[in-house]
């Protein structure tokens, strides 16, 4: 079971705006209650409203700052969930099967009545995205909602994972990006999308949209300029009266 | 990485008790009857009691039968395996030698080429992780087997092997060391490749996600010990392979045998504590640390 599927149908993950995303962690909390409430053992806290509150999240929202060469710093805000990549390596070092990518989507998953919390899948993962519950003892990781994308009983507008559906910008898209026909896939062509840590080689479905290029200071610093160094017509004469005294 | 007792305990007993199960394997020491009993104790005790430590860092220890399944992609399934393909066989060999006072010759030598194996699959273990570039190097394997069979040789008062391969196990150690401190940068992953912002400039960390910790903080990115790892290196260096030799050469006798033992464990202690707390994971990057 852990052995990664040749190929799969489909590669449904998620296209991530950093141009878009506001940093309102909307998405951290959705996707908290949403898989707490539902599939899989509850994403615990531990101590929440004592002095070390700790708890299980499969999205985090990190924040950066970056500084152009020729322009000031710009603050980019970062969702980061499970990727579901490609070559998955957290799936191939699972001892007990617990792990796996599906072949019918590319959904990668955890079984918990399989998983023994050895917590090696964590180690495997280069991006942070499984959690071992403190209080379960068992691996949990970003299902990218299969409890509802799947869901008739669910509207169509909500068979999205639920950091997608809540999203108030518009930031995180969730499709099919083995389909070049997708829209998802058409906008990762468009806006350039990109794989987080190549060089770890597990070539992730999820892909990033870097921010677009920022309007810099020196584009606008013409209107800024003053029109005329030495002021003419009633505040010249003020001003040659006032020099003269 | 977090060093937890339950690991470094692991892998240094029953790396120990394995390196003493491939000596008595081979016949060295060609011991029966009641010394042969002595002998099987200690190494079932350090390479079982080894094992069942590596169970106490488990969440979910129902399911760790499961851990049997996977053997086709999973090291630490292969290790299960072939712990206990090697208990079973040296079991076999050490009922014999026990009992019978028979040394059944092929029995041994397989149940020695098992222990070998369960080493190495230990090691590979963490030699795997490519987000691990420390422990993502072939030198990983050659230092678990020498620490293994250069202990295993110590405790098989086998002195005249043990020496070399004490001397061995140092060089391959000192070269780990020298080799790990370059492989993050070698492996090439920063928080630019991270977050793919490098295109723009050299980004750094705005804020963290939460204020608090979490699993994956606590698990890959302690930080904590290593201010001190310099001079634990020389202490762990000394302890194991510097101070056993020398109490081998001077003298044969069993006070500076035990001695020796006692130290070379507790150096190798020393050393895979360092293992695991100068292990830097890539995911450090994401929170601005490494
Ligand atoms: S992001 Fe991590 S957990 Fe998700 S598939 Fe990739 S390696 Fe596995
Ligand atoms: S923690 Fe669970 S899912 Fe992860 S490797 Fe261990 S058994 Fe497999």
């Amino acid at each position: 079971m852990t052995a990664l599927p040749e190929t799969t149908d489909k590669k449904l993950g998620l296209v991530i705006d950093l141009d878009t995303c506001v940093g309102c962690h909307a998405c951290v909390v959705a996707c908290k209650g949403w898989n707490t409430e539902n599939y899989g053992a509850p994403l615990s806290d531990v101590d929440p409203y004592g002095g070390d509150p700790v708890g299980s999240f499969l999205n985090r929202v990190h924040s950066y700052e970056v500084e152009p060469k020729d322009g000031p710093a710009q603050v980019v805000h970062f969702p980061k969930s499970c990727l579901h990549c490609e070559d998955a390596p957290c799936v191939t070092v699972c001892p007990t099967g617990a792990s796996y990518k599906r072949a019918e989507d590319g959904i990668v998953l955890v079984d918990e009545s399989a998983c023994m919390g050895c917590g090696l899948c964590a180690w495997a993962c280069p991006y942070g995205a499984r959690e071992m519950d403190q209080v379960a003892g068992i691996m949990k990781k970003c299902t990218l909602c299969v409890d509802r994308i799947y869901n008739e009983n669910l509207e169509e507008v909500d068979r999205v994972p639920a950091c997608v559906r809540t999203c108030p910008a518009g930031a995180r898209h969730f499709g099919d990006l083995g389909d070049p026909d997708s829209d998802v896939s058409k906008l990762v062509a468009a806006r350039g999308g990109i794989d987080l840590m190549p060089e770890q080689g597990t070539k992730p479905v999820n892909k990033y949209l870097p921010p677009r290029i920022k309007d810099r200071i020196s584009r606008t610093q013409a209107a800024l300029e003053p029109v005329a160094d030495t002021p003419t017509g009633l505040l010249g004469w003020v001003d040659r009266a006032l020099e003269k005294l | 990485m977090h060093p937890a007792p339950s690991v470094i305990l692991f892998t240094t007993l029953s790396g120990l008790g394995f390196g003493l199960l491939a000596f008595l394997g081979i016949g060295q020491p060609p011991v029966t009857g009641w010394v042969a009993f002595v002998f099987y104790v200690i190494a079932y005790g350090l390479a079982v009691g080894g094992l069942l430590a590596s169970t106490f860092h488990l969440g979910n220890r129902k399911n760790a039968i499961k851990a049997f399944s996977q053997w086709r992609t999973s090291w630490l399934s292969r290790e299960a395996w072939l712990s206990v393909f090697a208990l079973v066989a040296m079991g076999l060999y050490a009922a014999g030698a026990v009992f019978g006072s028979v040394l059944i010759a092929p029995i041994g030598i397989i149940g020695a080429a098992l222990s070998v194996a369960t080493v190495y699959s230990t090691s590979m273990i963490y030699a795997q992780l490519k987000t691990v570039p420390r422990w993502n190097q072939p030198l990983t394997p050659v230092l678990f087997l020498s620490l293994s069979l250069a202990g295993g040789a110590m405790l098989a008062a086998a002195t005249m092997v043990a020496i070399p391969l004490l001397v061995l196990a140092g060089v391959i150690q000192l070269a780990w060391w020298w080799q790990g401190d370059r492989r993050f940068g070698e492996a090439g992953s920063t928080l630019a490749t991270a977050t793919g912002l490098g295109a723009i400039g050299t980004p750094r960390q705005f804020e963290p996600p939460h204020t608090g910790t979490n699993y994956l903080m606590k698990e890959m990115v302690f930080v904590v010990g290593r201010k001190h790892a310099r001079k634990l290196r020389t202490i762990a260096f000394a302890a194991m392979i510097v101070f056993p030799v020398l109490m081998l050469l001077v003298s044969g006798g069993h006070l500076a045998a035990g001695l020796a033992i006692l130290s070379h464990l507790a150096g190798t202690l020393i050393s895979r504590w360092l293992y695991f707390a100068e292990a830097e994971h890539v995911v450090g990057l994401y929170y601005g640390a490494r």
